[in-house]
């Protein structure tokens, strides 16, 4: 049975649905990538899987006993607050010393554990965020913009190490990502989201769907053009929205490389 | 050797200041401090309606800071800013407090004593409820304590190690409704919130983990009682704001130890 499955999922923050039939799956091992503008509600899918958000209709189902990894998107610590690495590492199971040397070995930051939190890089922080969440070999990882405020290098390099997490441990991983052309080649599988799943398939595929397209512009990378599919994927006329904020959204990425 | 009002008093301090210490603690790290004002400016309305109906006062202020406490967590993010709401029911309740109190003819209250504690009146009593308050907070604290902490660095890493942040939130709420109705005899409504946060915000700069800060605060708030009831007891100055006085000075000499030892003078 899939890891995780969400079927017509809708939630609702008061008359706002940001979400509506919601239906996808994650299998065991893979890695799949959420990609969608502001608002699109990809967090909202991300808080619905783990409990955060309540569903105002579909389902949500989890494999019985599944370990979920949960690396946030930003989390802020007050300064009032003194935490070393080790100890946020073991902020929710009391796991040996070893094991949190070895987690942050995986994530690629050995060596951290003395150091104060508030002391590591932006890169650092992250990956710290990162082993925290395998520390008890989850069966999936989810990630929500786990780069941000990662410079470019710094957040391909994030997501090499993703991979390398997945091949070496075999967790599959569900990640929310806006930067599609860094994620690409870690991607088994691109959900294009906007309210509704707009498109889904192999990343080469999603990157020249019209639907994606008109979302994210061409800008994103020439190098994507190339690649050449068949795209069986309809638009409904009932799902009711516009791609009018296509523009909007493409200056606002060129704006942040 | 409770016949002693000095041995009494003393007890009385260094109990509320082991309760005040863990949940000072989160107070500072969730900027929270306000939120102990209006809990604790509510609980002069629970005194006065405690005398009206003639229960304890102790169970009278718990209960409107309880309310008060709840009203506040529910009304968070419904329009006003959090400040902003909290203004206007802290000060809110301290001025109906003290106008109901003003209706109660015939019973001669003491509003200082409720205002500023009247620490060296403890009875063994209110030694008790002390101490029981004291070791109810402790406990809760020490049981959620991972979850509240969790809970407090972020939500949904709470909900995804299964936690519902909005129960570790109640019990911080329970836990310092309790405080507040506890400590009033000893530093008063006035200056509980003093007790909540000086320690904990002494102790940061001397702490590396939650832990340690919590336990370096409990250690700054029972020392601030000892010394500040003996400093009331040799000067001749009301014993609650001494004791705040010796752990504000507490806060600064470690403040300013710290910049030095940092800005390596």
């Amino acid at each position: 049975m899939s890891l995780i499955s969400v079927e017509n999922l809708q939630v609702r923050y008061g008359a706002n649905t940001v979400l509506r039939n919601v239906s996808l799956a994650i299998e065991p091992g893979e890695i799949v990538t959420i990609v969608g503008p502001n608002g699109s509600g990809k967090t909202s899918l991300l808080r619905a899987i783990i409990g955060a958000a309540t569903p105002a209709a579909g389902q949500i189902a989890l494999r019985p006993g599944l370990k979920i990894g949960y690396v946030p998107q930003k989390l802020h610590i007050d300064p009032t607050l003194p935490i070393t690495v080790e100890r946020f590492m073991q902020l929710t199971d009391r796991v040996p010393r070893a094991t949190c040397q070895a987690a942050l070995e995986t994530a690629g930051v050995p060596g951290l554990l003395k150091r104060q939190m508030s002391q590591l890089s932006g890169g650092q922080f992250q990956r710290v965020l990162l082993a925290r969440a395998l520390i008890n070999h989850p069966d999936v990882l989810l990630l929500d913009e786990a780069t941000q405020g990662l410079d470019q290098p710094g957040s391909a390099a994030f997501y090499q190490q993703i991979e390398t997490v997945r091949r070496d441990t075999g967790c599959a991983v569900l990640m929310i990502s806006h930067e599609l052309h860094v994620v690409m080649s870690a991607s088994d599988r691109v959900i294009c989201l906007n309210g509704h799943v707009c498109c889904e398939g192999a990343p080469e595929v999603v990157a020249s769907a019209p639907e994606y397209r008109a979302l994210f512009g061409t800008g994103t990378g020439g190098a994507l053009a190339l690649y050449r599919h068949d795209h069986d994927h309809t638009h409904g006329d009932g799902c009711g929205h516009d791609h009018a904020h296509a523009d909007a959204h493409s200056k606002e990425h060129e704006a942040a490389e | 050797m409770l016949d002693d009002f000095m041995t009494r008093a003393t007890l009385a301090g260094v109990g509320v200041a082991f309760a005040a210490a863990p949940l000072g603690c989160f107070v500072v790290w969730r900027r929270m401090a306000y939120f102990g004002d209006a809990t604790a400016h509510a609980a002069i309305l629970g005194i006065a309606l405690s005398l009206a109906l003639q229960i304890s006062v102790f169970a009278g202020a718990m209960v409107v800071a309880l309310i008060m406490a709840l009203m506040v967590t529910h009304l968070a993010g419904r329009g006003y800013a959090i400040d902003t709401l909290l203004g206007v029911l802290a000060h809110s309740a301290l001025a109906f407090g003290l106008v109901a109190v003003s209706f109660l003819s015939g019973v001669r209250i003491d509003l200082m004593a409720y205002l500023f504690g009247d620490i060296l009146a403890v009875s063994r009593l209110d030694l008790m409820v002390i101490w029981g308050g004291a070791a109810l907070v402790v406990g809760l604290i020490l049981w959620r304590w991972s979850a509240l902490l969790t809970s407090t660095l972020n939500e949904e890493l709470a909900y995804a190690s299964g936690l519902n942040p909005k129960r570790e939130q109640l019990i911080l709420t329970i836990s310092l409704a309790i405080t507040v109705a506890v400590a009033i005899k000893v530093v008063g409504v006035l200056l509980i919130a003093a007790m909540l946060i000086i320690p904990a915000a002494a102790a940061r700069g001397l702490a590396r983990t939650p832990e340690a800060m919590a336990g370096i605060a409990a250690a700054i708030g029972a020392i601030s009682a000892v010394a500040g009831l003996q400093g009331a007891y040799v000067f001749d100055t009301p014993a609650g704001p001494s004791i705040v006085c010796v752990a504000a000075i507490l806060f600064a000499c470690l403040n300013l130890w710290g910049w030095r030892s940092r800005s390596g003078v």
